[in-house]
């Protein structure tokens, strides 16, 4: 059958013409694919846990595809973006997420839109799974009045409804996400808060505040490391007495996640998320995963790691390859479907970076609004005197 | 009726418990007069927590001591036993932590008062107040509020040396998206703190611990439930003719002492409390500049970059610069970190004969 099928298709092919349309043929039906696989995922290491999250995970066809394209999103949302810097078209930081996409997209897949989560400066990948545009996030890379916060806030500071940025001050982030959850636990709306933070953060005393209050008022918060093996340039060796990232909490139960695997990064996070809807307080996950770019554009990210680390882990390890085979060599896509997913992200790529590049910067009557919420206009002074700006919030 | 009573317990108890620290504390009016009632700062703010508490239930308090132990100051005092451990949360000591919590908890829309048990320690958590709470609506362009309060007391204590008597007005007054406000008397504790706390964006309160214990007459608008005083209105406590005194916080009772003892001289001082550092009143201080031509502003801080070198700026720059016979001068603090000794530490801050001096200077007499 299949034989005929693909005779038939090639020989439509040929009639077509080189000029011709694009002759579609399905070689195969929706019926003929595995609907769900499951998949065996490497155990997590475990912290004052007696069970962890389960070794085998369900992925259906339409999750797989789902994943597949949100990630493909995010890789080359980010690589526009590499490009973008080096036309200097974005200014200032830029923290690309690209090689870490198992995380952000993992642990969308184990929480709800209606959990709130806060993460640091490497933050574009959130904030598309939080339900920003590629759209919207690339104009405010690029500064313009469509931009996620109407340009005003830039790439470490991007907002959406129960995400809380983007933040610039490492650390500072995660008493702020802890606080978030106690207003979820205040509310009692069984809401939950993702806290996350880098390995280079995990060593700031507020981190350990904050592991100490959480676990008091037991609080309904996820703590997450990303780690990706070096703050900025500085290996992990090198800064932490204790690389165990997921111990670090001492008193708070704790997981080490293969973050390379959105399977087991979903796993996990449900696991996290039932543990605190549960009433039993924080928990801390570290999702062992690596960044391909540098810390941030400034940073050519080959001083401190060879070329041959980020290649093999390339080859060997990416999120996007892992999920591609895993759905491959199961029967749950073809390479063509996968192939269309990927052009059409191209296309919805380049179609943000046209509008980020051509859309205006926010105009100067902006300059002074926001200061506050919810006030009545006000007068702000200006570089001079005679200056005399006005503020709308 | 019934919370007017209560009051009066809680005033009767703090009555009886309150180091008398200045002679400004006056007893008790006839307790059938309800027009005015003596009422101390510390009670003041006590009872504008309770209502504010009582009134919106997304309001909490949090700090070290602020629940179980009453206040380190007995601020909050009874505040626990009414409304329990969810409103009212003791912290351990770890500022930048419970300041950052404070401030996740706003952006996820509770409405906390962050208790610092003094400014001095808020240095601790400074990042979280100015990159977490001030900046976060402009960088986000509104979408994101930050309905907090962060209080405690602020300024010179008494002997308690250098690490805990500083001044904060300046360094908060510096920063765009914070409100701060800095009351003297027990109506302007009361409403400016109902007003924080009703603020949608985040408000810096600076007491002050040698107010707590001064006992003020309130009227009975102010002791109202929904007496707020607006951010950003200073207010003239003694109208004059000769010069302007413009001051916050404690200094304002000294210079309304001041100005008694220049009275007596045929010398008539009008006397501002600001009442708010940020955003300014300037239009206030020009006003009676225009009608005195003379300006001195007093403060407890130090005077580089304090809120005296800042109005100094603003009247320079406005129209009542061409109003002023004598350059404005400012009576501030000693620019040294506070010593210990009660001589020393006297003559460290403003008092009463700095001002007289200033202002016979100023006159030329």
């Amino acid at each position: 059958m299949r034989k005929m099928l693909s005779l038939i298709s090639s020989a439509l092919r040929l009639s077509a013409g080189r000029t011709g349309s694009r002759v579609v043929v399905s070689a195969r039906t929706y019926a003929d694919f595995t609907p769900q696989a499951t998949f065996d995922i490497k155990k997590c290491d475990l912290h004052k846990l007696e069970e962890g999250p389960p070794v085998q995970a369900v992925l259906t066809r339409e999750e797989g595809l789902q994943y597949y394209r949100t990630m493909q999103i995010m890789r080359r949302m980010e690589l526009k973006a590499d490009q973008l810097y080096k036309q200097k078209i974005i200014r200032g930081f830029c923290h690309l997420y690209d090689g870490q996409e198992a995380c952000a997209v993992g642990i969308e897949a184990g929480i709800n839109l209606t959990d709130h989560l806060i993460t640091a400066y490497r933050a574009h990948g959130y904030t598309l799974t939080r339900g920003g545009t590629v759209r919207e996030i690339m104009a405010e890379l690029t500064g313009r009045r469509g931009g996620i916060a109407k340009g005003k806030g830039g790439s470490m500071h991007m907002y959406a409804k129960n995400f809380y940025g983007g933040n610039g001050i490492v650390g500072a982030q995660v008493p702020l996400g802890a606080g978030v959850a106690l207003a979820c636990k205040y509310q009692g709306k069984n809401e939950l808060c993702v806290c996350l933070y880098g390995d280079g953060a995990a060593n700031q005393g507020q981190i350990f505040e904050t592991y100490n209050m959480a676990s008091l008022w037991k609080l309904p918060c996820i703590f997450i490391c990303e780690n990706n093996r070096y703050g900025m340039g500085t290996s992990v060796e090198r800064a932490a007495a204790s690389t165990d990232y997921y111990k670090r909490g001492d008193f708070i139960p704790g997981l080490r996640v293969d973050g390379m695997d959105i399977l087991c990064v979903r796993e996990a996070t449900k696991f996290a998320a039932d543990h605190c809807r549960s009433g039993k307080g924080p928990i801390i996950m570290e999702l062992q995963t690596y960044r391909y770019h540098g810390h941030s554009m400034s940073d050519p990210g080959i001083s401190y790691r060879t070329r041959e680390e980020i290649q093999e882990v390339r080859s060997k390890s990416d999120p996007i390859s892992m999920l591609k085979d895993r759905m491959l060599n199961n029967n749950m896509a073809s390479v063509e479907e996968l192939k269309e997913i990927d052009v059409e992200v191209r296309k919805e790529i380049e179609d943000a970076a046209q509008f980020a590049t051509t859309d205006p910067e926010p105009p100067l009557e902006d300059l002074c609004n926001h200061i506050f919420h919810n006030e009545p206009p006000l007068e702000v002074r200006g570089t001079n005197p005679w200056v005399k700006l006005k503020s709308v919030s | 009726m019934s919370s007017l009573f209560s009051s009066l317990k809680m005033m009767t108890k703090g009555a009886m418990r309150c180091v008398l620290i200045t002679n400004h504390l006056k007893f008790f009016e006839t307790i059938g007069n309800f027009q005015l009632l003596q009422v101390t700062v510390r009670d003041a703010l006590n009872q504008a927590m309770d209502e504010e508490l009582e009134r919106d239930e997304r309001v909490f308090l949090l700090g070290e001591e602020v629940a179980q132990y009453d206040g380190a100051y007995k601020v909050s005092r009874g505040l626990w036993k009414k409304y329990g451990d969810k409103r009212i949360i003791d912290t351990p000591i770890s500022e930048m932590g419970f300041a950052g919590i404070a401030v996740g908890a706003a952006m996820a829309g509770l409405r906390p008062i962050c208790e610092f048990m003094t400014f001095n320690f808020s240095m601790q958590a400074i990042d979280q107040v100015i990159n977490s709470a001030a900046k976060t609506c402009y960088m986000s362009a509104g979408l994101q509020a930050v309905p907090i309060v962060f209080r405690g007391p602020n300024g010179a204590s008494a002997g308690v040396a250098a690490q805990h008597s500083q001044c904060f007005a300046a360094w908060y007054g510096h920063c765009p998206g914070l409100k701060v406000v800095s009351p003297w008397n027990s109506e302007d504790a009361r409403g400016l703190l109902k007003s924080a706390i009703r603020d949608d964006n985040p408000v810096v309160v600076l007491e002050n611990e040698l107010m707590y214990g001064v006992a003020f007459e309130v009227s009975e608008q102010g002791l109202s439930k929904d007496f707020t005083i607006p951010i950003g209105k200073a207010k003239v406590e003694r109208p004059g003719n000769h010069v302007t005194l413009v001051s916050h916080s404690r200094m304002v009772g000294h210079c309304l002492d001041a100005a008694a003892v220049l009275a007596k001289e045929g010398i008539e001082c009008e006397v501002i409390n600001l009442r708010t550092i940020r955003p300014l009143d300037v239009e206030t201080i020009e006003a009676s500049v225009v009608k005195t031509n003379h300006l001195i502003t007093v403060e407890g801080g130090w005077p580089q970059f304090g809120v005296g070198a800042e109005i100094c700026a603003r009247i320079m720059e406005g129209p009542a610069f061409n109003y002023l016979d004598a350059p404005v001068i400012r009576v501030t603090g000693v620019d040294i970190p506070m010593p210990y000794a009660k001589i020393l530490e006297d003559n460290s801050t403003p008092q009463i004969k700095d001002i007289i001096f200033s202002v016979k200077k100023t006159l030329n007499m």
